[in-house]
């Protein structure tokens, strides 16, 4: 622990020369630290949203969905086909909000679907087995999706159909990453009012707590999980559209990097505790983003965006050194 | 058990062992015995020959990244392979030749995958690869310790034919990037009179190459290189590194990387304040119309150093012509010619060195093959005359800087890219 300690203290104190050494410089102008946080919060609100997903299977089955990577591409991808259709016919750019909702209602379905039948097919039947097996499983259902899509639609680079109002800017911020940030909010709060005020949420959060009692008391265990991984592929859904919004590519590759990234938000802020995932993904993307320029800059290392995984990951380390069960705890059960 | 099957082998042993020694005592003494017609001799070769009996084919490989966002790079190249075939009339000295597609992926890993299929088939005479230098670096040694001969039609890292690092099977035809750095650079600060310009690559050989003989060339030509920064091939969100280079307000910037990444640097950079008027500059990983897609109209406007497809050799028209005909398409990238080449180099090299048995049997030894390689002196290509220095450098560079005028790749590329120097 003493050794824990002496490296926390070091990488403290580098934080903070490093800090102190940018801020001292005054490269960087205030409108460009504000953009900074800006990118990291519109970046940490998808995080965010794909992190609930594992962090609700968490909760309730304390198992990893490691394919749900997989199940935010699938909805992106296939949200790009209903863009490009709206976007010939010109509906896109007469009726854009219209058509976003729809996309992301498209894409929700798509992933929540998916993500439904990978419960029932690849889970389900493992679900007495020991925790490694579906831990194993996941990696191959990831594989599975990745390649069906790869198989489907090529491993080519699908370029998104930009939305003509959200180009500009409001108050210097582009219009694109208060949506993204708004949507991604704003899907979280329907998450949160799902499952305080709604009987299946309810079910959940009693499935969470204690899957035995709650079956004892007449909770019908497999609905309850099934709408666990529902809800979850419904967030990684929205989140794929939100993606394509701000980076406008879709790949069949491209659920590896952002699954990886939520998962290490959902363990930052606690796995299986809700507020924490949301929490650990905005912290994540702000780190990614503001860290790399404030703490190594002023210590004079080269190309410092290339580390900022480093960054991120240290970070996690460090967090999981001195509160091994993340930033909120890992509250389970009741407080899902 | 043991000591039952042990007597009859030593038996064998025994005979195997007296019978040899009959033949050379028989052999020893007195002038060989030459029979009436000089018995043919197979050639002998240190590294190895490849046997290719009547009717089976002469095999090459085309290592190529044929799949992925940078698919178009290799399949283009890959297009070339086929259409030089063609042009051999599918075979080489009275046997079929038979091409192996391998993908690449444009990472090592790929690399690695491909060279290690390659080098396991003991067919194989020679492979047109690969596509991305850093593929390279991981297959050449694979290859050079299979005997194998590789001419790469698009690596252009200088680090390949860096003496010190080269490995004796591998040549290419590309050009390398001492040369299209300098181009680019000269470029920048002569015509475009940039006098502050940023960098950067995506960690791979050829783009943190290319990026770093840019920077010295730039320098030495009186400019200031004010920041050379890096991303991840697989990072989608550049905006923070694209705030940082804005914060030392460059006049353009070079990023000589591929096509996802390189889309997505291009985008970002529009949405960055301080860098709404910054010239942007790309290198031939991005001549392709897959990356005019990915960065869409941002694109325009943006500058690409590239081989000049106006300064190739007469017969260049001839192979556009084939290409279209064939594929139904213009060409889709930037190395075919540099590919037709290579494969037409290997068939010449193949044509020196080969040995027809009386049987049929065609003899094509190894080593030989790589020497005649080397030797290749004035070879009249697509891409101009090439020769073959020590370290493996057969181009006759000719790099131009092109500037995309238009984000609608239907017209790629006579409508898509313009030639603006020299």
């Amino acid at each position: 622990m003493v050794i824990a300690w002496a490296i926390g203290a070091l990488v403290l104190l580098l934080v903070l020369v490093g800090s102190y050494r940018t801020l001292a410089a005054g490269h960087y102008t205030a409108g460009q630290w504000f953009d900074f946080v800006v990118f990291g919060l519109a970046q940490g609100g998808i995080y965010a949203l794909i992190a609930l997903g594992y962090t609700m299977v968490y909760g309730v089955l304390r198992m990893i969905n490691f394919a749900h990577g997989e199940v935010f591409m699938s909805g992106a991808f296939s949200a790009f086909f209903l863009a490009n259709a709206l976007a010939r016919r010109g509906f896109l750019a007469s009726n854009p909000v219209l058509s976003l909702v729809l996309l992301m209602a498209f894409a929700a379905l798509v992933s929540m679907t998916i993500a439904v039948i990978l419960e029932r097919v690849a889970y389900r039947p493992l679900r007495g087995a020991p925790r490694l097996v579906p831990l194993i499983t996941a990696v191959g259902a990831s594989f599975f999706l990745q390649y069906t899509f790869r198989g489907l639609f090529g491993s080519g680079v699908r370029v998104y159909p930009t939305v003509p109002l959200l180009e500009g800017t409001i108050f210097g911020i582009q219009t694109k990453l208060i949506v993204v940030f708004l949507g991604a909010l704003a899907t979280l709060g329907i998450l949160w009012a799902f499952l305080t005020f709604t009987r299946t949420g309810l079910a959940i959060r009693a499935v969470a707590e204690d899957m035995e009692a709650a079956a004892l008391m007449g909770v019908d265990v497999n609905r309850a999980i099934s709408s666990t991984f529902a809800v979850g592929g419904a967030m990684a859904g929205v989140a794929g559209v939100l993606y394509a919004l701000v980076f406008a590519q879709v790949q069949f590759f491209m659920g590896f990097l952002p699954g990886i990234k939520a998962f290490t938000s959902a363990v930052l802020g606690g796995i299986g505790n809700l507020p924490g995932a949301a929490l650990g993904g905005l912290v994540l993307g702000l780190v990614e983003s503001v860290g790399p320029s404030l703490f190594l800059d002023g210590l004079g290392i080269p190309a410092a965006h290339q580390l900022k995984d480093v960054i991120a990951f240290t970070i996690l380390v460090l967090i999981l050194i001195f509160r091994p069960t993340g930033i909120l705890g890992e509250r389970l059960g009741s407080r899902v | 058990m043991r000591a039952r099957r042990f007597i009859p082998v030593s038996l064998m042993l025994a005979f195997i062992l007296v019978v040899g020694l009959a033949c050379q005592q028989a052999g020893a003494p007195g002038p060989t015995p030459t029979p009436a017609a000089p018995a043919f001799q197979p050639p002998k070769d240190e590294i190895g020959v490849v046997e290719i009996k009547p009717g089976e084919p002469i095999v090459l490989a085309g290592a190529l990244v044929i799949a992925g966002p940078d698919a178009s790079l290799g399949t283009d190249s890959m297009r070339g392979i086929e259409i030089a075939i063609d042009d051999l009339g599918g075979e080489l000295l009275g046997h079929k030749i038979e091409l192996i597609k391998e993908d690449t992926g444009c990472n090592p890993e790929g690399g690695q995958a491909a060279a290690t299929k390659l080098a396991a088939n003991a067919k194989l005479v020679a492979i047109v690869g690969t596509s991305c230098s850093s593929e390279a670096r991981v297959m050449a040694p694979v290859i050079n310790d299979a005997g194998m001969v590789m001419v790469s039609p698009s690596n252009t890292a200088p680090d390949l034919t860096d003496p010190a690092k080269h490995v004796e099977a591998y040549l290419r035809t590309a050009h390398n990037d001492k040369v299209q750095g300098k181009v680019a650079a000269e470029f920048a600060f002569n015509v475009l009179k940039v006098k502050k310009a940023a960098t950067i690559h995506d960690g791979s050989l050829y783009a943190e190459q290319l990026a770093n003989v840019f920077a010295e060339e730039f320098k030495k030509l009186g400019g200031e290189v004010v920041a050379q920064e890096a991303v991840g091939p697989d990072d989608t969100d550049m905006r923070p590194v694209l705030t940082r280079i804005a914060t030392q307000q460059p006049e353009l910037i070079y990023y000589p990387i591929f096509t996802k990444a390189g889309g997505f640097v291009t985008r970002q950079s529009k949405e960055i304040r301080g860098l709404e008027n910054t010239k942007l500059m790309g290198a031939d990983g991005l001549f392709s119309p897959d990356f005019v897609e990915a960065a869409g109209e941002a694109a325009v406007g943006m500058y690409l150093s590239s081989p000049d497809v106006t300064a190739f050799a007469g017969g260049y028209q001839d192979f556009v012509a084939k290409y279209e005909k064939k594929y139904g398409e213009k060409p889709i990238s930037i190395f075919h010619a540099h590919a037709y080449d290579a494969t037409m180099m290997i068939a010449e090299a193949i044509k020196k060195v080969a040995v027809q048995g009386p049987d049929g049997t065609l003899y094509i030894p190894r080593k030989a093959l790589r020497r005649a390689l080397y030797e290749t002196k004035d070879f009249q290509g697509l891409t101009g005359k090439l020769t073959c220095d020590p370290n493996g450098d057969c181009a006759d560079p000719k790099i131009a800087v092109y500037q995309i005028v238009s984000a609608d790749t239907s017209g790629w590329p006579d409508q898509v890219v313009k030639k603006v120097y020299p």
